[in-house]
């Protein structure tokens, strides 16, 4: 599907959805091919070159994953992706000191793997704090202070959210953690080749990582686990001792390549890409604001990844937003959540009115994203939530100057 | 999501949006819904000589599938009387407009809006009837 238009062609739908996934670079499927090819070794073949070939590039990707987080190659695994990291993390953290300590912290905004590994541990007899965040969708940090107590073993709290792009003060954070000898685990999945991040100089001890949000294939991602001071953990899969006992399996060797070009790609470019997104998206949402009154911009103004941007469409509902704004390949909130009728509970956190919850729809900018296809979303939304306040009752109401919180609703 | 095709017709091409003068005796108006729950529908009637519905607007914030049942509401008791049009159920829009479960309670919700609007409108014939009874003692 092309649609001519400014005298450029623009595919349909735009993809803006970047927070999901992104497209694979083309440098990374070119370093990826010949490990489908000629290169099929076991990198854990140990008795021929077709072994070998295969282990030093893996290793070498292994290379480029550390780097861009100022890690050493030994203190990182590979994983299916930053789901099973987090899952790693979590509970093999948890598992492994539970003889002298049963308390996490983390926060109510984290991603679902991340809340959902924390339940499964209350089942298993762990305690666990969920730190609420201010309206800004930032904790506080006396209050983490204040949650971790002599059983606490680790406190996780992610790098950049998924929903609303705001990114915790992580350096602050792995202070607290180092000055209280807990461990300190962020889920990076979101945050890595976007902004710089240095395990050393934030005190961070385990950090997932995906392939797949940095332009690399899907079903690869990776865990950094500090060697120094060491970091325990407790294997979820068991098997022939892979990735130091910490993940048996054989290494998807061409995945691992793919993610390695994909973290060498992300850091070589991220100064000019980060300046270019920020200029996307400052176009977009000042495109917006010019042109649609009573548009909320969801998550702290300024500590955020400027591709993320989660807007409330005030008095139009986010999923007939969606249905009309069909060129626009866009989200409303996390994909995990938005086949369910209930809104966002990373907004619900964040204290935003339920009724601006069900108006947000999350516009991911990234890499190959255009001018031109952001002017084209601009005057896509212009026509649409202008269409849809028209056939809204809400919106008749406000312009009436009746307030919609004195009126008694039928909740069904 | 994938949307059946009556559903997206409608949502495209929404029958009678739209306002009628809700301080007018012969308006009915139902308000049904909640914007914390993503749905509200408004949806008003004009009744005419024996009790025929003349005209019908709604507006409707909410998915795809309540503007939809919104819209077919209308189209459905427009030329009815009252009490046609109270007789119909949930259950005709959401088979109409091939509603899946999740989507169920959008056809709810509009058959509440008719009957809501059908309310207000006797609700202001009956104050009628009363002071025109307390007028003639």
């Amino acid at each position: 599907m092309t649609n001519k238009r400014n005298g450029s062609n623009i595919t349909l739908p735009i993809y803006l959805d970047n927070q999901a996934t992104t497209p694979v670079d083309p440098r990374v499927l070119e370093a990826m091919m010949p490990f489908f090819k000629e290169k099929f070794g076991n990198p854990h073949s140990r008795s021929h070159s077709y072994g070998w070939e295969v282990e030093e590039a893996v290793e070498e990707a292994r290379g480029e994953i550390a780097t861009i987080i100022g890690a050493n190659p030994k203190e990182v695994i590979y994983t299916s992706g930053a789901t099973e990291s987090n899952n790693l993390a979590i509970k093999g953290v948890a598992n492994f000191y539970k003889d002298r300590k049963n308390h996490i912290v983390t926060v109510l905004t984290e991603h679902k793997c991340v809340l959902d590994s924390c339940r499964h541990l209350q089942q298993d007899g762990f305690d666990v704090t969920y730190l609420p965040v201010a309206p800004n969708g930032l904790i506080d940090l006396e209050q983490l202070r204040d949650a971790i107590t002599d059983k606490t073993s680790l406190v996780s709290v992610m790098g950049v959210n998924n929903e609303i792009g705001v990114i915790q003060p992580l350096a602050e954070i792995g202070k607290i953690c180092r000055e209280k000898g807990v461990f300190f685990h962020t889920d990076c999945a979101q945050a890595v080749g976007k902004i710089p991040l240095d395990v050393n100089e934030m005190n961070i001890d385990l950090m997932s990582i995906s392939g797949h949000k940095i332009y690399g294939p899907m079903g690869i991602g990776a865990l950094y686990v500090r060697r120094r001071p060491r970091v325990r953990l407790q294997a979820l899969i068991n098997g022939g001792g892979q990735e130091r006992g910490m993940r048996s399996g054989t290494l998807p060797a061409p995945l691992c390549v793919g993610m390695g070009e994909a973290c060498r790609v992300a850091r070589e470019d991220m100064p000019a890409e980060s300046e270019r997104i920020r200029m996307l998206a400052q176009k977009l949402h000042k495109g917006v604001n010019d042109r649609i009154p009573d548009v909320i911009l969801n998550g702290d103004p300024e500590k955020r990844y400027a591709g993320n941007l989660n807007l409330s469409f005030s008095y139009v509902e986010g999923e007939s937003l969606l249905m009309a704004i069909k060129d626009l390949a866009v989200s409303s909130g996390s994909a995990c959540t938005s086949a369910s009728l209930e809104p966002s509970y990373v907004l619900r956190a964040l204290g935003v009115d339920e009724e601006l919850a069900h108006t947000s729809i999350r516009f991911g900018i990234g890499r190959f994203n255009t001018e031109a296809e952001i002017d084209y979303a601009i005057d896509t939304l212009a026509d649409h939530v202008g269409r849809l306040r028209e056939m809204s009752p809400l919106w008749e109401m406000v312009q009436e100057g009746v307030d919609l919180k004195s009126i008694e609703w039928t909740e069904h | 999501m994938a949307y059946n095709d009556k559903v997206i017709d409608h949502y495209e091409n929404p029958r009678n949006v739209g306002s009628l003068d809700k301080g007018d005796e012969s308006v009915g108006t139902g308000l049904v819904g909640a914007p914390a729950c993503g749905d509200v529908m408004k949806l008003q009637i004009k009744v005419g000589d024996g009790g025929v519905i003349e005209d019908a607007k709604f507006k409707t914030f909410g998915c795809g599938s309540a503007i939809a049942s919104s819209s077919l509401a209308t189209e459905w008791i427009k030329g009815k009387s009252i009490d046609e049009a109270e007789e119909i159920k949930n259950t005709q829009i959401a088979e109409h407009l091939s509603l899946p479960p999740v989507k169920i309670h959008c056809s709810v919700l509009a058959e509440d809006a008719i009957k809501a609007a059908i309310a207000d409108y006797r609700g202001k014939h009956d104050d009628e009837q009363d002071q025109g009874a307390v007028a003639a003692e």
